[in-house]
Formats: structure tokens, sequence, C-alpha cells
């Protein structure tokens, strides 16, 4: 092939003539296609066909049972609590993750000593495997010798001990807690990236004609950053709601199920009563309102968009 | 923009980043100590940032209790072979989206990009039935051909975003050259792709170290298990040795750290892209 460079290609046969371009394209897409229909699409659709029977690996059974998951599921007290929970924490991490991130970005967009040490380290929390997170927030935030305790204790913030994830009251709580540690610095630097496309001229004209920090910040920064922000906060959504390492190792759902979640309750219904027809109905539920919220978030960004032009 | 500050302004911007420091490497740092510090320390009651005594015990306990230098081999195993399946895999596909050229290429890539934002615990059940059926359980085989496709999209995507800023005069010129398509990707777009191939496969890489849901279904056995697996299953009987976990824990994330670090100007612009496409 590479004799092949060298060769002036007039009149020659060439290898990439023996394959017409549309045939080396679907050759070099295949591999691709391939592990993504099996790994991802084929689940997909399995995991729907499997919700429609009443497949178990305990009683072996796998017969068609139509509906009878969804009515089942319709009336279970556990999966409403489950989902109500996942939307919960889904809200509550992503407007906190966005705002607190938007801080944090608007910070790093002026110019400071250290600058490449502080964005340096923000990717920590994003690069930690989220296994190793919830561990180290189980100590940090441990009932008895944990040092957030004993830091609120000794700012005289808590007169006892807060028994963080122990408790069904403050459990959910610290868990998003955990995750807003976690994604909070990677937000940031995406908005800030969006940030720095700002035109500076903009806001120094504004400066120029006496506006006031703020009022540059909301009149100017803040709608050219609205795109940026409803995309980045439709991926952060999408994610939050699928949350499964943090609370399966943090509380395991607990205590009494109230930070169980609907990805933690549809492991549980797989893989510890083996019900995977059942199990199934769960997930495809969460499929199901998982593209509704991505649905709803594209609709509002397109009206977004609209009415800024 | 610096000489329009007020001091208060510049007092306000340097607490913001002190506190952005301290969030993003506080909980760490403390993780770091207490794995050097004995157990009765950490339960006395006055907690130290500087281990004392400075004790290697927790490490010890991880490696020769624990036996996590067998989670950090499977997961060294699976995370380099997932790496290099997902550029090779996504390097074909970007470099056919990018420069043959196919119709609809924006609506596949959004397609393989919608990919990625699949519940995952959604395919885990079908996955482990078709695992199960094919005797897969239990290898590193079915983690593999698993985090292949995690990691695919946003492998896919960035490398696409690269080859789309190579000029495409070099198409044209290889191309009267006689150079062949397999030719082109292999002999001068990959070579120049270099820097961009180091940061999406750092990104598989880290994707498939960190990865959890898949590993807890399909590993049953230390032979298998990856490190999320393991250290998620540190627990003693009695108690919760917080120091073993942070030992392990420091092990497990601190090359991770060096690597981002190391590589992360390119890791940020690469994710960005993928992330938002601006």
């Amino acid at each position: 092939m590479s004799a092949a460079a060298t060769v002036p290609g007039i009149g020659r046969p060439r290898l990439g003539k023996a394959l017409p371009s549309a045939l080396w394209a679907l050759l070099l897409l295949t591999p691709a296609f391939v592990s993504l229909a099996s790994v991802s699409f084929y689940p997909i659709v399995n995991g729907l066909y499997l919700s429609l029977t009443n497949t178990s690996l305990i009683t072996q059974e796998n017969e068609f049972s139509g509906f009878a998951n969804y009515v089942q599921l319709w009336g279970d007290a556990q999966f409403w609590n489950a989902w109500w929970h996942t939307m919960w924490f889904t809200a509550a991490s992503t407007v906190l993750e966005t705002v607190i991130g938007l801080c944090m970005a608007l910070i790093l967009c002026e110019a400071f000593k250290g600058r490449g040490l502080v964005r340096a380290a923000m990717l920590v929390p994003w690069a930690m495997p989220t296994v190793v997170t919830s561990k180290m927030f189980g100590w940090l935030f441990d009932g008895q010798n944990g040092i957030i305790n004993y830091i609120l204790l000794h700012a005289g913030l808590i007169d006892q001990n807060i028994n963080w994830y122990g408790s069904p009251d403050t459990a959910m709580t610290t868990i998003i807690i955990a995750d807003v540690w976690k994604t909070t610095p990677f937000m940031a630097l995406l908005l800030l990236t969006g940030l720095q496309t700002v035109p500076n001229s903009l806001i120094e004209a504004a400066r120029m004609d006496g506006a006031k920090g703020w009022i540059t910040f909301w009149y100017i920064r803040l709608p050219l950053l609205m795109p940026t922000l409803l995309i980045a906060g439709l991926f952060r959504a999408l994610d939050a709601f699928r949350v499964f390492d943090l609370v399966y190792v943090l509380t395991g759902g607990g205590p009494a199920d109230s930070t169980e979640t609907l990805s933690t309750l549809s492991y549980k219904v797989l893989f510890s009563t083996l019900q995977f027809g059942y199990g199934s109905a769960v997930s495809t539920a969460m499929f199901v309102t998982e593209g509704i919220i991505a649905l709803a978030f594209c609709l509002y960004l397109i009206r977004q968009i609209r009415r800024a032009q | 923009m610096n000489d329009t500050r007020s001091p208060l302004q510049t007092v306000f911007i340097y607490l913001g980043a002190l506190l952005i420091l301290v969030w993003s490497g506080g909980p760490f740092i403390w993780q770091f100590s207490t794995s050097f510090q004995l157990d009765k320390a950490l339960t006395s009651g006055s907690p130290s940032l500087i281990p004392d005594p400075f004790t290697l015990e927790h490490y010890y306990n991880a490696f020769v209790e624990k036996e996590l230098h067998r989670y950090v081999w499977n997961s060294l195993v699976v995370s380099l072979a997932t790496t290099f399946l997902c550029l090779f895999v996504g390097s074909l596909a970007a470099f056919a989206l990018s420069r043959l050229n196919i119709r609809g290429r924006f609506g596949i890539l959004m397609v393989i990009l919608s990919v990625s934002m699949f519940p995952q615990i959604a395919l885990v059940g079908p996955l482990y039935l078709v695992a199960t059926n094919l005797g897969l359980l239990d290898t590193y085989t079915a983690l593999i051909i698993t985090y292949l496709a995690l990691g695919l999209p946003l492998v896919t995507w960035v490398l696409f975003g690269y080859f789309e800023t190579l000029p495409r005069e070099i198409d044209e010129a290889a191309r009267m050259d006689g150079v062949s398509v397999p030719g082109l990707l292999w002999h001068i777009i990959l070579p120049m792709s270099l820097p961009s191939l180091v940061t999406t496969g750092l990104l598989a890489f880290i994707t498939a170290w960190n990865e959890f849901l898949f590993a807890l279904a399909f590993t049953s056995n230390i032979d298998r298990q990856t490190i999320p697996v393991g250290i998620a299953n540190f627990t003693n009987q009695y108690y919760v040795p917080w120091g073993d976990i942070a030992a392990a824990s420091a092990v497990v994330t601190v090359p991770l750290i060096v690597l981002v670090l190391f590589f992360q100007r390119h890791i940020i612009e690469g994710l960005t892209q993928g992330g938002i496409k601006e």
C-alpha cells in the first residue's frame, strides 16, 4: 500500500478502485455497528419482549403474559417510591450542579495566579471511580468518626453527630451531596468553554457604557451561554437519572428504602429475586421515563433557540 | 481585564478559586491521609491531617488479606483490551464518517451518541442471559465486549471531531498518488491523529477501569472481578475497615489522577467537543 503512494495513479489499477467508496464506508462502519447493535439495541428490544413474559430464573418459566407485569408495576408501591426518589435525585443534582458549576466557571473565566492548577484539580473528582467516591463519602460522612460531623460540630453548626446516610431523613441528601461533589467541577469545565466563546469585546463595550458586573452577566453572558447550559444540563440529567454505583455502594437503597432508585430496584429484582420478566418491566419503564425527559428537554431547547432568533 | 478589577473583586476571585481547589482536592487528600493512619487514630475523636504515627498497615491489609493486586490485574487486562479495541473500531467508524461520502452521516453520529444515553440497567438483564447461554459469565471476554460498546460512542465522536479538523487537501493529494482507502487511514490520517488517539484511548480506559454495574453482574469471583467490585466488597465482619478502603482507593486512583493531570489539556478539549458541539 505504501508503495502505491509513490506511483502516479493515472491509468494504473489502484487498490482504492477495487472497492467503490460506498462499500468501503459500509465495511468500515460494520464493526461499530455490530458492537452497538448487539450490546445496546438488541438488549433494549429483548428487554421489551422479556417485560411481556413471566420469565424467572428460579421457576424456569418463560411464557408470554401480556401486560401482566405492567399492571403489577402500576400498583407497586416500591416502584413508585423508587420512581419519585430517582426524579428527586435527578432534579436536585442537575440544578445544583448547573448552578454551582456556573459559579465555578465564572471564577475560572477570570485571570488569576494558579488557574492551571485549579483547572487540573477539577478533573480529580471526575476521574475517580464512582465506587471509590461512594466509599470515600461513606468515610467523610460517617455517623461516628466522619470528618464532616467533626467539622460541623466544632464550628457550632450542629450540636450532635448526624447519622448522615444511616438515617432515612438525611440519606438521600448525602447521596446528592456526593454526586454534586463528583460532577460539578466537570460541569464547570464544560460551561467554561461555553463562556470563553462569548466575545470579550461585547463585555468590554458594556463596561465602557458603565454596566455593572452582574448586569453584563445577566444580559450578555447568560443569554449567550443558554444553549450550552441547556445541553450540558440535559446530558447531566440523563446521566443522573441512571444513578446506580453511588447508591448501591453507599446505602444499597436503604435505610428503609429511603434511597432506592429505579436502577437499584431493577438490579435487585433482576439479580436477587431473578424475576427477569418483572425486572425488565421496571427497566423498560425507566427507559420510557428517560425518553420523556429527553424529549421534553429537546422541545424546550428548540423553543428557546427559536425565541432567541 | 485585570486593571478594571477592584481589590474587593480580586479577593473574591482568589477566595472562590481556593474554595474550588479545596472542593476538588480536599476529600481525596483526606482519604489519602486516612490510608496512612492507625485505626486507633481514626476513631480517637480528634482527627488530624498529618498521620501520626505513620503506618503502612492498611496497604499491607489491602494487598495481603484482600488480594487487591488480583483485582488490579483483572482491571488492567479488561481495560487495556477495551482501549485498543475501542480505538480500532472507533477510528474505522470515525474515518468512514469523516472521509467517505456517507449520506446522513450526522444522523448516524446522533444515533451513535444517543446510544450512550441508554440506561445501562436496561441492558444488563438481557446481556446476562446471553452471557449465560454462551458460557461467558466470569470471563474477561464478556466484560470486554460490553465495555467496547460502552466506550465506542464517545471514542467515535471525539475522533470524528478530530478527523474533521484535518485538511481535506491531504485526501486529495493521497488519492492523486493512488493511495487506497485503508492506506489513507493507516498511513496518513492515523499518524497525524496521535495526540487525539492518546486522549480518546485514555477516555476509553477510564470508562472501563471505573465501570461497576456490568462487572458486578457478570463476575462472581476474584479470578475475574475488577477493582470497583473488589472495593465495593471490602468489608469486615464487625466493622467497616475505613483505613483499608482508603489504602485501596489510593492505589487505584492515584495512577489515574497522574495520567489525567498529565493529559489534562487534551482531555478537556476532547470531552468538551464530545459533550457540546459548538
